[in-house]
């Protein structure tokens, strides 16, 4: 029992460091989501008005909207360069559960591509006028918001994996599914911005986090199996 | 409000099937999923068109409805948004079905989309709910109905009963038209044509 516990978690890491070393020798894969981050932000004080007392009260929106976009983004690929290659179905035939080797996948995925958009976000922030008191209720939602919405894409990004153009049809079936987290985490922004209490919508995001980790590996395993049928 | 108070006659009973229709569509889903049985999987893809019309028409009659009572005809009031991000569960998961070309696994992948969509919705709808209350509360009271009077409740559960049996008759004949399409390689659809036509060159 001890032995397959041991080797479980081996084979998390293994799964984890294998998915961060690929990234870090294709460094786009860090950088476009990234990148995309910075440009979509970048475009609203363009589309709509330059003035800062504007833009700091549309900055939560700004971010949230944009970190969701770059999120979906980077999740198109997560599963594919596995499922091309065949890795993918090893990973379905290996002893271990799937449920718990697409947490490893999510986890690193998650480090990968969202991890920067926190750092980055914070930059942005200061280029969108954001108070400072809104800067740790922006990092902290982030930091529990991305983890959620990419457990929640991984399972459009497994049920898309087998299709040749995905990029559209993963963002249809997944964006209605990112309205809660989307208004928890803008309004958490909103909240700390007017200097008032943002401690219950931080807790809401770190339910639908939890709620996204015990449910949602079970459901992209299963889309993996349908897949691959 | 003259006669415009009629409108709700249709949007009531249109709102309830959307919501109503989506849970059919992701339990028959499940159970085509869960138990591998085909009639399932059949009446999940018949529910969804069935699903978005009802919400189109919960929405479109919303819509109209504001126009006397708010003065505009959309606001992006609690119950319109969480119908118009149904609208977009509903879009989703027919975009999914036309999507994957082998028809049996398009339905099991969109089975597991309804589902989770269906653990999604509770949340959804008090997320929208509360980011309401949140920037517009005074919409919320404005919308809660008095006690309905007793000659409109009679008319109201008369559309409500209609637009369940129209749901049950469409959903029958759609449910009958993916079965003859998902067993037109077998020999009883081929008889079945076969008869049609010979009835017809008899008839004709």
């Amino acid at each position: 029992m001890l032995q397959h516990r041991n080797s479980l978690i081996a084979t998390f890491l293994a799964v984890v460091s294998r998915d961060v070393a690929i990234a870090f020798r294709h460094l786009n894969e860090i950088f476009h989501p990234a990148l995309f981050f910075i440009i979509t932000v970048s475009l609203f004080p363009l589309a709509i008005s330059p003035d800062p007392m504007f833009l700091q009260k549309l900055a939560p929106g700004i971010i949230w909207v944009a970190a969701l976009l770059a999120t979906l983004l980077a999740l198109d690929g997560i599963f594919h360069s596995e499922y091309e290659d065949g890795t993918l179905e090893l990973l379905v035939l290996s002893p271990h559960p799937l449920s718990i080797l697409v947490i490893a996948k999510v986890c690193s995925h998650w480090l990968i591509t969202g991890l920067p958009l926190l750092l980055i976000a914070m930059g942005l922030g200061i280029m969108l006028n954001l108070p400072r008191s809104a800067f740790s209720a922006m990092l902290l939602s982030l930091l529990l918001g991305t983890p959620a919405m990419s457990m929640i894409g991984a399972i459009g990004a497994a049920l898309t994996v087998g299709l040749r153009k995905s990029g559209v049809l993963l963002a249809l079936i997944i964006i209605p599914l990112y309205v809660p987290v989307l208004i928890f985490g803008t309004s958490a922004i909103q909240a700390a911005a007017l200097q008032t209490n943002w401690a219950g919508q931080i807790y809401l995001l770190a339910a639908i986090l939890i709620l996204c980790l015990t449910l949602a590996p079970f459901a992209i395993a299963t889309a993996l199996r349908i897949s691959l049928n | 409000m003259g006669d415009s108070y009629r409108i709700i006659f249709i949007h009531a009973p249109s709102a309830w099937m959307s919501m109503f229709t989506y849970v059919v569509m992701a339990v028959a889903g499940a159970t085509g999923l869960i138990w591998r049985i085909k009639l399932g999987h059949a009446v999940a893809r018949a529910c969804a068109p069935l699903g978005a019309v009802f919400t189109f028409c919960a929405l479109v009659t919303g819509a109209l409805w504001g126009k006397p009572t708010w003065g505009t005809y959309w606001i992006w009031d609690a119950r319109l948004t969480s119908e118009l991000v149904l609208l977009f569960l509903y879009f989703g998961y027919m975009a999914l079905i036309s999507a994957i070309e082998d028809k049996r696994t398009a339905s099991r992948a969109a089975a597991l989309l309804a589902v989770v969509g269906l653990v999604n919705i509770p949340i959804i709808h008090y997320s929208v709910e509360w980011w309401n209350t949140l920037h517009q509360g005074s919409t919320v009271t404005r919308l809660a109905r008095p006690a309905m009077d007793i000659e409109m409740l009679i008319p109201l559960l008369i559309m409500f009963a209609a637009i369940n049996f129209y749901f049950i008759a469409s959903l029958f004949n759609r449910v009958r038209c993916e079965l003859l399409d998902q067993e037109r390689q077998t020999q009883w659809v081929k008889n079945l044509v076969h008869k049609h036509q010979m009835n017809g060159q008899a008839h004709g």
